[in-house]
């Protein structure tokens, strides 16, 4: 008989996410997600000036505010039929890459890694080496003086769990130099954001911020000590990690997931807004055939919300026409999370999927050398590769700035009246994967604001048909030998960075 | 004296002990005695419980962007973090079952951090952990706790969740205790504002931080100045330049007045302190302030890029002018052409009500 085992709060990611999960023959037979929080953006903006959107939105993401005020930034800028100068394109890249970079090292470091380190291995390090050595001192103190909090409790090491001293005292060194260098990354981004958290320069039609050479030449000199951690450091890790300790995880395909993937394509080379001209291109697979990629039709993106806390009128809809009320009385439901469908079925969304559809040579060179299927190794392995193509282009981004300013091209904003009547829809890539805004504009005010955040993708519940939503299909065969264990499960989870 | 601060150099944890004193405003002469109290404090870490309700984590991201003392120090050397859901090895029941040890082990010595504001609406039923709303969380945590701080705008005073109070009831903390509750408000809290903070408690004690609240239960250290009182573009507000279009390179360091900026109506100290190491902030950056730590933000404060009729400007006048008042006489002085920057001066209560000045004074 099935056993029931619930786990709530997920922790270590943004949110509040309850999964439940049914084990039998130590694996997981069923899987329920479930986001177990609600603030109503989408009601709250109604009613309000569309210029507060890109301020506000962030609001719904500490981790990526940057892509939900690009996103409704672009949303604005249809909106309002402003023309986004070069140099705003190119600034609103910087951030957005900066805060891809500090995203994927959090994550990788600080959210995922203690799912596969057994951090007590380190007292056992017998090494000479005096960085190692205080990392040693400090654990070991820690331990001394009966205080392991927060390292402790935890889940017990298991199988996959890497154990060797030097190895895992190497980790937590690299846990600690992490932390700093995405403090720097953040940095980075406020030399043009202003703020982080929550940068304030970015407006419909553009930025308020005006680049100078200083702003330039700091942002650079932050950004080649940031390729230097990601080239030598994180991705290093992560192919030690994947081709090594965590390779028979890969290899027993553990968070597989439902084959389908979806990418609305990041980082706009030409005008801003196109997704079809992006740096990390647009596009769909679907049905686990990784070698077809098909062209992404905004037109299939319907959101189901038969087992979601949402009224049934406001399901079936596109975004565009999308409604948000709620039910919490609802028979069934058991999620605040819609369940957003392409083309009628589930899709992943994250790093993974925009580098299957991008097709960059370097990481699929690696996914054929380590197994070319999904899995929660292969996210990780994707955000690693991925992290150092931003980080890298965006040198090529500012060079293109200074050229623009060199020109004599200084427009940052086409800073345009709020409009009458307008519509909009911004489609871009969070750092976890599709993130779509849409506004409608009566009376200067706004009148419907809908949001498809990138974890909604993932996280979502069972839609009208029963088709698990892509976190609940990744969970189901995940070994789970202990039940009072399940190390495995929480693995799954958080390899969608959700 | 052996550092208790592992890993830093006796040198370090007094340059640490500067930056101390100089983010609670003390002189010089006080490191020693800042330098004794917290080795004294941090023998035993004190233990903390951090929970966050209708929140982004933003203040939590912003926490560990701390300058000094970095995050590693703050999380492992200073603190005893027994719950935290972003930085917590556990999940599950085995990280609940770490609030409760600390509440029956640390009765009335842990600090209570909460972030987000908290749903009151439906039972509680919009922001549940563990299968317990979050309302129903505080007020069993903050009953044992030694101190309960809010941290960010939304647990002080319902944020940007509480523009959607009608339907989810979002709320500040202090609304759902019915008790005084230490605020740490901003869109987020700067790390500074809560390390601070905490440090304070740890070395003067709850009574020093108590007494030392505005109106607002904000600490004066940070929140005791306006933002327009100490802002680099104050001139020309008084020369009564502003910024109109933000393409235009001209006006790119002017006034952000009549973009909405709400730098004199809301009270924090960002433009000494700025922002992420001292990188930037709002203003400096040519974006208006949004007044993210005041109790208005956000509904009140809406439309973030318009200036504000309908509220008064506190501090700057000695009496209340509306901003609407300020921007209508500024527009006609405008129309006219003549020198605003009298105007600014009868705005900041300068030259005092009584009619225009003398050319003279110009």
């Amino acid at each position: 008989m099935a056993q029931k085992i619930t786990i709530d709060p997920i922790t270590r990611i943004e949110g509040h996410l309850k999964i439940e999960v049914e084990v039998e023959d130590g694996k997981v037979k069923e899987a329920y997600s479930t986001a177990a929080m609600a603030r109503g953006f989408e009601q709250l903006l109604i009613g309000k000036d569309p210029r507060d959107a890109q301020i506000v939105t962030q609001r719904i993401c500490g981790v990526c505010p940057a892509s939900h005020g690009l996103a409704a930034a672009q949303n604005l800028d249809k909106a309002f039929e402003a023309k986004v100068p070069d140099n705003a394109r190119i600034i609103r890249n910087l951030i957005v890459g900066s805060n891809y970079v500090m995203s994927h090292i959090l994550h990788f470091y600080h959210l995922a890694a203690l799912d596969y380190l057994d951090v007590m291995a380190i007292a056992k390090y017998t090494g000479k080496d005096p960085r190692l050595l205080a990392v040693k001192d400090k654990i070991v103190g820690l331990v001394e003086a009966e205080d392991t909090y927060p390292l402790t409790p935890r889940y017990d090491p298991d199988e996959f769990s890497v154990d060797d001293p030097e190895i895992v005292t190497t980790a937590v060194a690299h846990y600690l130099e992490a932390l700093e260098k995405r403090k720097k990354a953040q940095e980075m981004l406020t030399i043009f954001g202003g703020k982080m958290p929550c940068y304030c320069t970015l407006v419909p039609g553009g930025v308020t911020i005006h680049p100078t050479p200083d702003m330039i030449a700091a942002f650079k000199y932050h950004l080649m000590d940031l390729i230097d951690f990601v080239n030598n450091v994180y991705l290093a890790d992560v192919l030690a990690f994947g081709t090594g300790p965590l390779l028979p995880i890969h290899q027993l395909k553990v968070g597989a997931g439902v084959g389908n993937f979806l990418s609305f394509g990041m980082f706009d080379l030409g005008v801003s807004g196109d997704y079809k001209n992006r740096f990390l291109k647009s596009g769909v697979i679907m049905d686990g055939k990784l070698e077809e990629v098909g062209e992404f039709d905004p037109t299939k993106i319907e959101e189901a919300v038969k087992y979601s806390w949402y009224t049934e009128d406001c399901g079936g809809l596109h975004p565009t026409e999308g409604k948000t009320e709620y039910d919490l009385d609802k028979e069934g439901a058991y999620s605040f999370a819609k369940a957003p469908r392409y083309d009628g079925k589930p899709v992943e969304v994250n790093t993974l999927a925009r580098m299957l559809i991008t097709q960059d040579k370097g990481f699929m060179d690696l996914v054929n050398k380590i197994g070319a299927h999904p899995s929660a190794v292969a996210r990780h392995a994707a955000r690693a590769w991925e992290c150092k193509m931003v980080a890298e282009a965006m040198l090529d981004w500012l060079d293109e700035l200074v050229d623009n300013l060199k020109a004599g091209n200084t427009d940052i904003c086409d800073d345009k009246p709020v409009p009458e009547k307008g519509k909009g829809i911004g489609m871009v890539e969070a750092p976890r994967g599709c993130l779509l805004h849409c506004v409608q504009i009566e009376g200067k005010k706004i009148k419907r604001y809908q949001v498809i955040a990138a974890t909604n993708w993932n996280v979502c519940p069972r839609d009208d048909k029963g088709q698990r939503g892509p976190i609940e299909e990744a969970l189901v065969g995940t070994p789970v030998p202990d039940p009072n264990n399940p190390i495995n499960v929480v693995r799954v989870v958080r390899s969608f960075d959700p | 004296m052996e550092s208790i601060f592992k890993g830093l150099s006796r040198r370090d944890f007094l340059k640490y002990c500067a930056s101390i004193a100089a983010m609670l405003g003390l002189s010089e002469i006080y490191i020693p005695q800042i330098a004794a109290a917290l080795e004294e404090a941090t023998k035993g870490k004190p233990p903390v419980i951090w929970m966050q309700g209708q929140s982004c984590a933003g203040c939590t991201i912003s926490f560990i962007n701390s300058r000094e003392p970095t995050p590693p120090e703050l999380v492992l050397d200073i603190l005893s973090v027994r719950f935290h859901p972003n930085v917590m090895a556990a999940a599950g029941d085995v990280a609940l079952s770490a609030i409760e040890t600390t509440m029956k082990k640390a009765k009335d010595k842990y600090v209570y951090i909460f972030e987000g504001a908290l749903p009151t609406a439906e039972e509680g039923r919009f922001c549940e952990i563990g299968e317990t709303s979050a309302v129903d969380w505080v007020k069993k945590v903050a009953k044992d706790a030694h101190a309960v701080i809010a941290v960010g705008t939304c647990a002080s005073f319902g944020g940007i969740p509480g523009a959607n109070q009608a339907v989810t009831g979002a709320t500040g903390v202090e609304d759902v205790l019915g008790t005084p509750v230490v605020k740490i408000p901003g869109c987020p809290a700067h790390p500074d504002w809560v390390v601070g903070t905490v440090v304070k408690l740890l070395l003067f004690g709850k009574d020093a931080v108590l007494a030392g609240l505005d109106k607002y239960g904000r600490p004066k250290e940070f929140y005791g100045t306006l933002i327009h009182d100490n802002c680099p573009r104050r001139h020309w507000f008084e020369a009564g330049k502003f910024v109109e279009d933000f393409n235009d390179p001209e006006q790119a360091n002017y006034c952000l007045l009549l973009k909405g900026c709400k730098g004199p109506f809301t009270y924090a100290d960002c433009p000494k302190r700025k922002w992420n190491s001292g990188t930037n902030f709002c203003i400096d950056a040519n974006a208006p302030c949004q007044g993210c730590t005041q109790p208005e933000f956000y509904a009140k404060f809406s439309p973030l890029y318009e200036k504000l009729p309908e509220i008064g400007i506190p501090g700057i006048a000695g009496y209340e002018v509306s901003a609407d008042t300020v921007a209508k006489v500024l527009g006609i002085v405008t129309a006219a052409g003549i020198g605003l920057h009298l105007v600014g001066q009868i705005a900041t209560g300068r030259l005092g009500k009584g009619g225009p000045p003398e050319r003279g004074e110009e």
